[in-house]
């Protein structure tokens, strides 16, 4: 069973500061899913997108932990119900002439998108949710997979409401 | 620079209240040109510096030039990691904040362990490193180290500084972090070039610190129902730690001790926050704690936890700790409440605001120490029959608690004590009495050997008119007795008693009890072969040095040694090897068997319960 959260995490765009937050992950034995970082609209400001595998009380104390870093801002919990999340992947996938066309309904099915084409493979770009991608790999599968990428999940709240104005996440 | 959100604005700490928490005196200077290094030297004295311990080296270098001018005392040690000890003894001792200087490389990894100290007890220090020139970074260039990537994991915050205009900021950004919230130590590292590049100095800087705002102020529900558990309560007790001491908290807590007449335990990083002496505490709790302690906290119905952290040598085995207790945890780090032990009441916040509200809000319901009659009857029945205690050696040999026992009674409440670890350590929080806060200095959570010399150094120098005693093991001394030469250069004439048993004496405890008396290398040499000869080793270092080997000669020692005070005086106990440390709760074991004496369980009746 899994117990996945999406945390994201404002911090300080400074050098160093992904050392310290992912430093405090493994120092701590909190294991991480996935991670993914960037600027955000204020170039100041990065935002630190993190799935976390934990119980709830692990989770509290993970929250806790990176709040007290000082370069960390804000850490809000996003509910996959009340947001948008994201994987990027791409897969290079065997497809001679006979699979191709195969292959390229499975594409088309998935709204994925073909980026690169070789005289035995294609090569796929796909986003979606975790589960979405998931079922991708698993219908391209049987063709045979020889390379492929994945990024760390991106999340955000649905609605008008900004992750600066919203409440932070703050057990205490 | 950061442009900090509105949000994170609203908490942002004025120049203004960082010159309260820093430093009263803090002054304003107007523009002046000068160096990297001047506006290091100059930022540390108008943040209120007034001693700082180090060695300097390459990389630290420039900054030793203005230092050479400056009204800041810099007391050059022996050892990095003297330094970093002596600051946080300084630290301990006064509640200020501590500083040490150590250039680049292995000057800087000397520090590792003292950070690692200061970071396990919360104790305010800032530690100053020089680096290699910026160009030469990440080049494996000599006596480079990434030191802010060694001690990321040991700080409360640390810095790698990037060019001379921020270092007023950084330094101030620093004494800040360091001092306020759950205090703890902060590293600067300075690369050569930025010490030496020009600059123009102003002070006070603005502090940049938006993610940074720690709760003082306690939630009001949370006191209300905090003082709902205390008024139903029927075996309250209220858990203190080293937190009621950083937040300058004690008169506080003894008037909510006696406004509710609860019974008081102190750990190992609280004692000396209540009075040995008052009548309702119970002593330490936890691994060699009181069996009044360690039963009450087993039995009780309520812990109020004041800066306390449920640390695993008071819990014993977590899941059978306190196990009818409900839980309130105050504490200004929201990450340890919670974090062994869940709280039925969670209070965030500085000890000394808890303890004033819960005071306040107990003061119409709270009856004194008649509130509990059924539980103090149990209590005092357990204090009277397993009282802190040893038994002589059958072998002739002086006993060490005696030694320690003595030293409490001759030497006094006024004086600072500061040990080592180990079992000298243990023996020196159960036999000394401790009436006053700041007269206890100890490595607590991180537990290093070789802390006492340094440490009492530097709280020595913190507290020049107070009698400063090490109490250090014959193993723990070997590691760090180089600071006695400083002391005896300097003026620091600190008291060491090293409690001589020719062994690491806890380490063989453990041998005896656990590997059925293997003394695989505990033996130290001391007694065999008086290898080193400690009062030869006190002499070349510049101290007295005295030797005591019975019982009839203890009183006298110490008080030959407490009428010298021109210089370091080193007395060597030459104690017996088989004293052991009791009560025990073996590691790992249930509080509920703790030991009183080897073979000896105390028998609790069950109409006790």
């Amino acid at each position: 069973m899994t117990n996945k959260h999406t945390l994201s995490v404002l911090v300080e765009n400074k050098p160093g500061v992904l050392a310290r937050v992912s430093g405090l992950f493994s120092r701590r034995s909190f294991n991480i899913d996935s991670l993914a970082v960037g600027e955000t609209e204020n170039p100041d400001v990065s935002r630190i997108t993190i799935v976390v595998d934990a119980e709830s009380s692990p989770l509290e104390q993970v929250t806790k932990q990176l709040n007290k870093l000082v370069n960390v801002l804000k850490i809000v919990e996003l509910d996959p119900a009340q947001s948008v999340q994201r994987e990027l992947l791409l897969v290079k996938v065997r497809a001679d002439r006979a699979q191709r066309s195969q292959v390229l309904e499975t594409v088309e099915l998935f709204r994925a998108r073909v980026i690169d084409v070789a005289p035995d493979t294609l090569t796929i770009e796909a986003t979606g949710n975790p589960d979405k991608l998931d079922a991708l790999l698993r219908d391209l599968e049987p063709y045979g997979i020889k390379e492929m990428v994945q990024s760390g999940l991106v999340a955000i709240g649905r609605g008008s409401r900004s992750i600066t104005t919203g409440p932070a996440l703050r057990a205490a | 620079m950061t442009r900090p959100t509105p949000e994170s604005l609203a908490h942002r700490v004025t120049p203004a209240t960082v010159a309260a928490a820093v430093n009263p005196a803090s002054t304003t200077v107007a523009p002046v040109a000068t160096t990297g290094a001047g506006a290091l030297v100059r930022s540390l004295e108008a943040l209120g510096v007034e001693v700082a311990f180090g060695i300097p080296g390459g990389a630290i270098l420039p900054a030793y030039d203005p230092l050479f001018d400056s009204k800041v005392r810099h007391i050059l040690v022996r050892h990095e990691q003297g330094a970093g000890h002596a600051a946080t003894g300084y630290a301990q001792a006064t509640g200020k904040v501590g500083v040490c200087i150590a250039t680049s490389g292995p000057g800087a990894t000397n520090l590792v362990t003292p950070i690692a100290d200061a970071y396990m007890d919360s104790v305010p220090i800032v530690a100053i490193t020089g680096q290699v020139g910026r160009p030469y970074i990440g080049t494996d260039a000599f006596q480079e180290a990434d030191i802010q990537g060694i001690t990321l994991p040991i700080t409360k915050h640390n810095f790698l500084v990037q060019n001379a205009e921020e270092l007023p900021r950084i330094l101030a950004e620093a004494f800040h972090l360091a001092a306020t919230g759950r205090p703890g130590p902060v590293l600067v590292d300075i690369p050569k070039d930025v010490l030496q590049s020009q600059t123009t100095f102003q002070w006070p800087p603005a502090l940049d610190l938006p993610g940074y705002r720690p709760t003082l102020h306690p939630h009001g529900k949370q006191i209300r129902e905090a003082a709902r558990l205390i008024a139903a309560a029927k075996r309250p007790v209220l858990y203190v730690g080293g937190g009621v001491h950083k937040a300058g908290a004690t008169d506080g807590l003894r008037k909510l001790a006696e406004l509710t007449g609860i019974p008081v335990v102190t750990t190992l990083m609280g004692i000396g926050a209540f009075p040995d002496s008052h009548p309702q505490h119970l002593g330490m709790p936890g691994m060699h704690g009181t069996v009044p302690a360690v039963y009450a906290m087993q039995k009780a119905d309520l812990l109020v936890t004041l800066g306390a952290r449920f640390d695993d040598r008071v819990t014993g085995k977590l899941d059978s700790f306190a196990p009818d207790a409900k839980i309130v945890h105050a504490d200004i780090d929201p990450a340890e409440i919670g974090k062994n032990r869940h709280a039925d009441v969670p209070i965030v916040g500085d000890a000394r605001h808890v303890i004033d509200e819960l005071i306040a809000a107990v003061s119409s319901t709270a009856g004194g120490t008649d509130q509990y009659p059924a539980w103090w009857s149990t209590l005092n029945d357990i204090r009277e029959r397993y009282p802190l205690g040893y038994e002589e050696p059958t072998d002739g040999t002086l006993a060490p608690q005696y030694v320690i026992e003595r030293l409490g009674e001759i030497v006094g409440p006024d004086a600072i004590y500061c040990a080592g670890v180990g079992q000298h350590q243990m023996w020196a929080s159960q036999f000394i009495k401790y009436e006053k806060p700041g007269t206890w200095l100890n490595s607590g959570g991180a537990g290093t050997m070789g802390y006492a010399v340094p440490a009492a150094m530097g709280a020595k120098v913190a507290q020049p008119g107070t009698t400063v005693w090490a109490i250090d093991g014959d193993g723990c001394f070997q590691m760090t007795n180089q600071e006695l030469a400083t002391c005896a250069l300097e003026g620091i004439p600190i008291k060491v008693a090293v409690i001589n048993n020719g062994n690491l004496g806890m380490v063989r405890q453990w041998q005896t009890l656990f590997y059925d008396g293997r003394y695989s290398n505990t033996e130290l040499g001391t007694h065999k072969h008086r290898i080193p000869d400690f009062v030869k080793l006190a002499e070349a270092l510049g101290c007295v040095g005295l030797r005591c080997e019975s019982k009839d000669d203890v009183d006298k020692v110490i008080k030959q040694a407490m009428e010298i005070n021109d210089a370091p005086v080193v007395i060597d106990f030459t104690v017996g090897k088989d004293a052991m440390v009791w009560p025990m709760v073996a590691a790992g074991t249930s509080n509920d068997e703790i030991m009183f004496a080897r073979d000896v369980r105390p028998t609790f009746d069950e109409d006790d319960l």
